[in-house]
């Protein structure tokens, strides 16, 4: 169980991670007005999280891209992530002051600097709770990948209740986990928000 | 691969009722549920409002998934024992009650205190001020979130295949199975969500419209 709550932790991380890295660009694109920007962010907001890992996990191999599970699964969840993390940055994006892009401007930043060092810090500390609130949602999204037959948390407590036959000690058990990532993961937000000045 | 789309487009057709109707459920009885917990943490005094604090936390704090297995294998231990569409019904709407409970209490917190006083300075009772200045006041700020829990709801049913209700992932979920047709069966199960998603979005936003136009006159 120490085991998958490290599993659950580093999937859910790098899940993260890959759907912030793709947030930025999309959040880009959906502020321009790109139509494929639109239509990665209503469908992967619109389809449920368990038939996209369905999807990577048995339809893929189909047309060909034959990948492991624990890739199909981590790089759904990153896919899924960006989504929500592009409406998220797009919201933070349009709160970053005009006065700052025109000085960065004329200080002679190329428009990769601006986006990267001015526009995104600020979108970020602005949306600071809402980003924590999508890693918790993460946290628990990383439990429908033990449907694959990935060993990680939520897998490990179906292995321990079948072995033990004591689901409810079990599954009581996994959810506790989960309550102390997430518990812990919106103090961090709260304690943040509180510590910066006004 | 015409017999694999033909027969998810069947499984489709069986399987849409059963989660049209456990969205519809859960969404009348979380919503009912989380106005009562959302307003008595609002109202009532600590003794109440704190446990029900904890309990939300935990429902908010879980994944839903985790929540299914604890209630269809875990409850059978402890007297509850029910049936797959039952206790997925019993879990999802729980689940949709702790998120529409926060939305409440979010609610009844944006109310400016001034309003209510107002009010009863012109003499309506606490109770009549409540529910003819507070309520309206609030339906219209929480009408958002309320359509976003909607949608949210409607792919955690999905979640309910595991647990072997018979809705729509489970049934075409079901013809893959058969006839070895994943890749067919999954899009389509795709994009029969994707278009519910949307569907709700759209008549969401119509809905918002009608009723702001109705309070503004």
């Amino acid at each position: 169980m120490m085991a998958a709550t490290w599993a659950t932790l580093w999937i859910s991380a790098l899940g993260i991670a890959i759907g912030f890295s793709l947030g930025v660009p999309i959040a880009v694109a959906s502020l321009r007005g790109r139509r494929w920007a639109a239509v990665y962010i209503s469908f992967f907001r619109g389809v449920p999280m368990l038939v996209q890992l369905l999807l990577a996990y048995y339809a893929l191999p189909f047309i060909g891209i034959d990948l492991p599970a624990i890739v199909a699964a981590v790089g759904t969840v990153g896919l899924c992530c960006a989504a929500y993390m592009g409406e998220i940055l797009r919201g933070g994006f349009a709160l970053v002051p005009k006065g700052g892009v025109e000085a960065a401007r004329l200080l002679g930043l190329s428009p990769r600097q601006i986006l990267l060092r001015i526009q995104l810090p600020i979108a970020v500390q602005a949306m600071r709770p809402a980003i924590i609130n999508e890693a918790i949602l993460i946290v628990k999204a990383s439990s429908l990948i033990s449907v694959v037959g990935i060993l990680e948390l939520t897998r490990s407590a179906q292995a321990l209740a079948s072995s033990t036959f004591e689901p409810l000690p079990s599954y009581a058990l996994c959810g506790a986990i989960y309550l102390v990532i997430n518990v812990s993961l919106s103090l961090l937000a709260q304690e943040r928000v509180k510590g910066r000045p006004a | 691969m015409m017999q694999a789309l033909q027969d998810s487009l069947v499984a489709t057709a069986q399987g849409l009722p059963v989660t049209l109707a456990i969205w519809i459920a859960a969404v009348v009885l979380g919503m009912a549920g989380g106005f009562v917990v959302g307003a008595l943490r609002f109202f009532a005094p600590w003794v109440l409002a704190l446990p029900l604090a904890v309990a939300v936390e935990a429902v908010r704090g879980t994944p839903f998934l985790v929540q299914c297995f604890l209630l269809y294998f875990g409850g059978p231990f402890i007297g509850i024992d029910l049936a797959p569409l039952t206790a997925g019904l019993l879990a999802l709407s729980v689940y949709g009650a702790a998120y529409f409970s926060e939305v409440f209490r979010a609610g009844f917190m944006a109310v400016p205190p001034g309003q209510l006083e107002v009010a009863r300075m012109l003499g309506l009772s606490r109770i009549q001020a409540v529910l003819r200045i507070m309520l309206p006041v609030m339906a219209l700020g929480v009408l958002p979130s309320l359509a976003n829990l909607c949608v949210i709801l409607i792919k955690e049913t999905a979640v309910l295949s595991i647990i072997t209700v018979p809705e729509l992932t489970f049934r075409v979920q079901g013809v893959g199975t058969a006839t070895f047709a994943f890749a067919e069966t999954m899009l389509v199960l795709a994009l029969v969500y994707w278009a519910l998603a949307e569907l709700t979005a759209w008549g969401a936003r119509a809905a918002e419209r009608r009723i702001e136009r109705a309070l503004a006159a």
